[in-house]
């Protein structure tokens, strides 16, 4: 049973990158993102219970509060960026190339 | 078997709406979905022995994260859509080819990680999940713990200065707004006062319906154009709203204007859509076009 779950959070984790990687709205990206954490937050809780161990779990707790950190510094540079070029387009944001 | 049961139906309803999230065309359908897979994972965590970070993941993700991404997506424009247009060649294709392998590979990897039944918790846990947990946290974590907490407070100060934004001039008072309201009066003849309000007469309050004036006849302004430009193309619009429309027509004929056309209503933004200024702030209401008689909410009109 522990494989299957490790499985599904496989999947779900390679959803996520291939999200990455075709999306170009960047809050779209944003998302896959934060799908790709959550994946990452189910492995932790099914090697914690394979193992007989809580730190997984507390991997996972540690995994949540740095995500949600994160998507508020994320989330709001990127309605900082949209203010500046009015475009949440992750091709918009090139200026450093020229 | 019950355990089993729960797994396969959360797996395949998370699948799917992780792939939903990936393909679906509009933002706000790929956040719901993002909703749907943190749900079904909050579920899954409480099926493998951890109920605290199930709450954690409803209250936390499902609740507020989601809810912010939810907002920045209405605040950035929910119609922004993905360009079609590749900027690398074939780019699509490869990331999806090269996911494919990624997961059959992590798959494959992960699914030899792991020899034997699961230990279960009940030996690592017998003060409970959560008070376990706390003494794990407050003991050997402590010191990650409190960086944690450093962290949420630069994360919350780093969101207000990124999103903060001076403002360069003055915010128009109500005496400003009134006397712009007037100038594009004099200058365009636009009615500088506020949209009928439904009437003594009136037995409905909907936006398709007119406000009575106190003779009882139908007020021109309150007339939403395009509802009536619908229902007339329906052939169901009413006689009086007709009449009234028609007047207003001979009379601006009259004067050599011509009624607006629905491209230049388009051009103005709509009548019912409030233009957003640089500051991200609703535009004042000043620049809307009044005469285009689209009913204001009625609590506004009715508290005068």
């Amino acid at each position: 049973m522990t494989t299957h779950y490790l499985v599904l959070s496989a999947l779900l984790f390679a959803i996520g990158g291939v999200g990455v990687l075709v999306r170009r709205n960047a809050i779209v990206v944003f998302m896959c993102v934060e799908l790709m954490l959550n994946a990452c937050n189910l492995a932790f809780v099914t090697f914690a219970r394979q193992n007989g161990n809580l730190d997984g779990q507390l991997i996972a707790f540690f995994v949540m509060i740095v995500a949600a950190a994160e998507v508020v510094i994320g989330l709001a540079i990127i309605v900082t960026i949209f203010r500046t070029r009015r475009s949440a387009s992750v091709d918009d944001a090139s200026l450093l190339k020229y | 078997m019950g355990e089993s049961i729960t797994f396969w139906v959360l797996a395949i309803v998370s699948v799917i709406a992780a792939l939903g999230l990936v393909f679906s065309r509009r933002a706000v359908y790929s956040a719901l979905m993002l909703g749907v897979v943190m749900l079904s994972l909050a579920v899954l965590y409480a099926v493998q022995d951890a109920p605290f970070l199930a709450a954690v993941q409803i209250i936390v993700y499902t609740g507020a994260v989601m809810m912010l991404f939810l907002f920045v997506l209405m605040l950035v424009g929910v119609d922004s859509s993905d360009s079609l247009v590749e900027t690398i060649r074939g780019q699509r294709f490869w990331a999806i080819v090269g996911g494919v392998g990624f997961a059959v590979l992590l798959g494959l990897g992960i699914g030899n990680a792991v020899v034997g039944s699961p230990k279960g918790l009940a030996a690592a846990t017998q003060a409970g999940n959560v008070p376990s947990l706390a003494q794990l946290i407050f003991t050997r974590h402590v010191f990650a713990f409190e960086v944690t907490s450093a962290l949420l407070i630069t994360a919350a100060l780093g969101a207000m200065v990124l999103a903060h934004r001076e403002r360069t001039e003055a915010k128009p008072t109500q005496k400003d707004l009134s006397r712009q309201r007037f100038v594009t009066f004099g200058r365009t003849g636009k009615n500088p006062a506020p949209l009928p309000g439904p009437g003594t007469y009136a037995r409905h309050n909907a936006i398709d319906m007119p406000a009575l004036l106190p003779d009882g006849s139908v007020s021109p302004l309150s007339v939403n154009r395009y509802i009536a430009r619908y229902e007339e193309s329906q052939g169901i619009l009413s006689p009086e709203v007709a009449q009234v429309l028609e007047q207003e027509e001979a009379a601006l004929r009259a004067n050599g204007h011509s009624t607006p056309t629905v491209a230049e209503e388009a051009r103005d933004g709509g009548p019912d859509t409030e233009p957003m200024d640089e500051d991200g702030v609703v535009a004042v209401p000043v620049v809307r076009p009044r005469g285009e008689s689209v009913r204001e909410s009625l609590s506004e009109e009715d508290g005068k």
